[in-house]
């Protein structure tokens, strides 16, 4: 079974400064595979390489094994990669609804099919629904959230990537927005998720890599892999585990 | 009596300023341009609009319903050759693009139509007058005025609630996220400028209605329609209305407490409002 998406050999600069060194990985159908790593361990480059928001060669990304590392990254969503990216850049100055619009509109001008609709997004989030007139800036931390992985999934995407959805939110938001994966996943969509909270990544996956200084240091079922692994793959094997 | 009519004398002369500012606003909002040939298209349209008039014998709004349409072929087509290469973060390279393209229209402006000032056959209709309260106010720029309204409210209504509208809102507030929703940033990009130019298509008939244009007269526009963006608050489409009537009353005022007074009243309160609120009388503070 080909992979719905791989990278090979993925590299990608900043300037001078190379991130990733390499990096090999695959996604399949309907698969919910985490990425952990350290700050700086290049999780967010390696997403951003995928989506196109950096120069990458052709063949260092493959969606359903076809080349299409480099491509615009509004081709990239139109091909079906959609992504909830770090610091979940909302719309600002524009409602919830509006933001919400933007990817409806655009998935209606390309034809996209999926399940997504409004009425299912407020489904999964009802909180949505009753601020749909608020502007986004107004809203707390966990309901940004809602919205950016709202946006997201009205891409209608075959691939969702994640990038820290947990960040700074209270437990009790953590698991609300984690229990929205699930369901995601039913609808067929592989999903990647970047987060810091190891537990939580493997809980919420199938499998795991683990990314160290832009190589990936480990790769395991998410039930499989021990605390000793991730210790030395998250810190380097020079590091003891505490 | 004499102060309530230079009153409305300004809200009119603000309905031309509009016309201008809104375009340049949209462009601004959007893609954080600049556009310094802004003024320079007005008078290129104007120019192909009276050539049109004279050679054809058509009225202002034949010529109107041609040049609209032409303006907008012609902002896509700038924002799709020139713009798109030079549009980014930094706003240096679009303002030194447009520098060049104001520099080298005129020089164009020149070679075609040399530089002598020429306007637009109104047929009568710049010297009808209606009655309103006792004043007497030129039909004219009564036309201006209402245009610029509908002009303003529909790119507003367009914004608000169209899927180009969104889009455009969507790149404006970040352009990466836009892009990550589907939006292809450069296809926007055309269409604003497209809007913004086919704007100055409505300008360009009632400038060379109302006064003379010549090759040379782009770099004055341009300063109207910059200043009434920023009196109104930049990137903002009733703002950018608003602060053209400031504009447009501020010099009519100014007018009538000398006549030598007026463009420089305007530019007074343009410096008093960059000093004292630069985020513009209608705009929101940036923090
Ligand atoms: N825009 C940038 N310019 C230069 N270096 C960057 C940029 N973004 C990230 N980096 C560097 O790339 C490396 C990987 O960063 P990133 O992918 O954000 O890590 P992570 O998401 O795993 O925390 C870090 O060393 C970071 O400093
Ligand atoms: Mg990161």
């Amino acid at each position: 079974m080909t992979a719905v998406l791989s990278t090979q050999g993925l590299i990608a600069r900043y300037g001078d400064f190379q991130a990733l060194y390499g990096v090999d990985t695959e996604l399949h159908q309907g698969e919910a595979v985490a990425l952990i790593g350290a700050n700086g361990a290049g999780k967010s480059t390696f997403l951003r390489s995928i989506m196109g928001l950096l120069p990458v060669a052709r063949d260092m990304v493959r969606l359903d094994g076809e080349p299409v590392g480099g491509t615009a990254t509004d081709r990239m969503v139109q091909k079906g990669v959609a992504i909830v990216p770090e610091g979940r850049r909302l719309f600002t100055g524009m409602s919830v609804e509006d933001n919400l619009r933007v990817a409806i509109d655009q998935a209606a001008r390309i034809g996209a099919k999926g399940g997504w609709t409004l009425p299912r997004v407020h489904q999964l989030f009802p909180i949505l629904k009753e601020k749909a007139r608020t502007q986004v800036q107004s809203l707390s931390g966990g309901q940004q959230q809602m919205v950016a992985i709202g946006r997201a999934l009205l891409c209608q995407p075959r691939v969702l990537l994640c990038d820290e959805i947990s960040l700074g939110l209270a437990p009790k938001v953590i698991r609300e927005i984690y229990a929205a994966l699930p369901e995601i996943r039913a609808t067929g969509t592989a999903v990647i998720v970047v987060e810091q909270d190891v537990g939580l990544a493997q809980s919420a996956s199938d499998r795991l890599y683990c990314m160290l200084e832009g190589r990936v240091t480990l790769t395991g079922r998410s039930a499989d892999v021990t605390r000793e692994q991730i210790g030395k793959a998250y810190f380097g094997a020079g590091h003891g585990v505490v | 009596m004499e102060w309530f009519d230079a009153l409305v004398q300004g809200i009119l002369l603000g309905g031309m300023y509009a016309q201008y500012a809104l375009g340049m606003a949209l462009m601004f909002g959007v893609m954080r341009i600049v556009n310094i040939s802004h003024g320079d298209l007005v008078i290129l349209l104007s120019l192909i609009g009276i050539s049109m008039a004279t050679a054809w014998g058509l009225g202002p709004l034949p010529v109107l319903i041609v040049l609209v349409p032409l303006a907008v072929l012609m902002g896509w087509v700038l924002q799709k050759a020139v713009l798109n290469k030079v549009v980014g973060s930094d706003p240096l390279p679009s303002l030194i693009a447009t520098f060049g393209l104001s520099i080298a229209l005129q020089n164009l402006m020149l070679q075609i139509w040399s530089a002598n000032s020429r306007s637009l056959p109104g047929h009568g209709l710049e010297s009808q007058s209606i009655e309103i309260g006792g004043i007497y106010i030129g039909l004219l720029p009564v036309i201006v005025l209402v245009v610029a309204t509908a002009l303003t409210w529909g790119l507003d209504l367009t914004l608000k609630r169209t899927r180009f509208g969104r889009a455009l809102r969507a790149a404006s507030a970040d352009v990466e996220a836009a892009a990550m929703t589907g939006i292809n940033p450069r296809a926007v990009y055309a269409m604003a400028t497209a809007a913004a130019v086919g704007i100055l298509g409505f300008a360009a008939v009632f400038q060379s209605l109302r006064s003379t244009v010549a090759p040379a007269d782009g770099p004055a526009q341009l300063i109207y329609a910059f200043e009434a963006v920023i009196i109104g608050g930049m990137g903002a489409v009733w703002g950018a209305f608003l602060g053209s009537m400031v504009l447009g009353i501020s010099q009519a005022i100014g007018f009538r407490i000398d006549p030598g007074f007026g463009v420089l009243a305007g530019h007074i309160v343009f410096l008093i409002v960059l000093a004292t609120r630069p985020q513009g009388l209608f705009g929101k503070a940036t923090t």
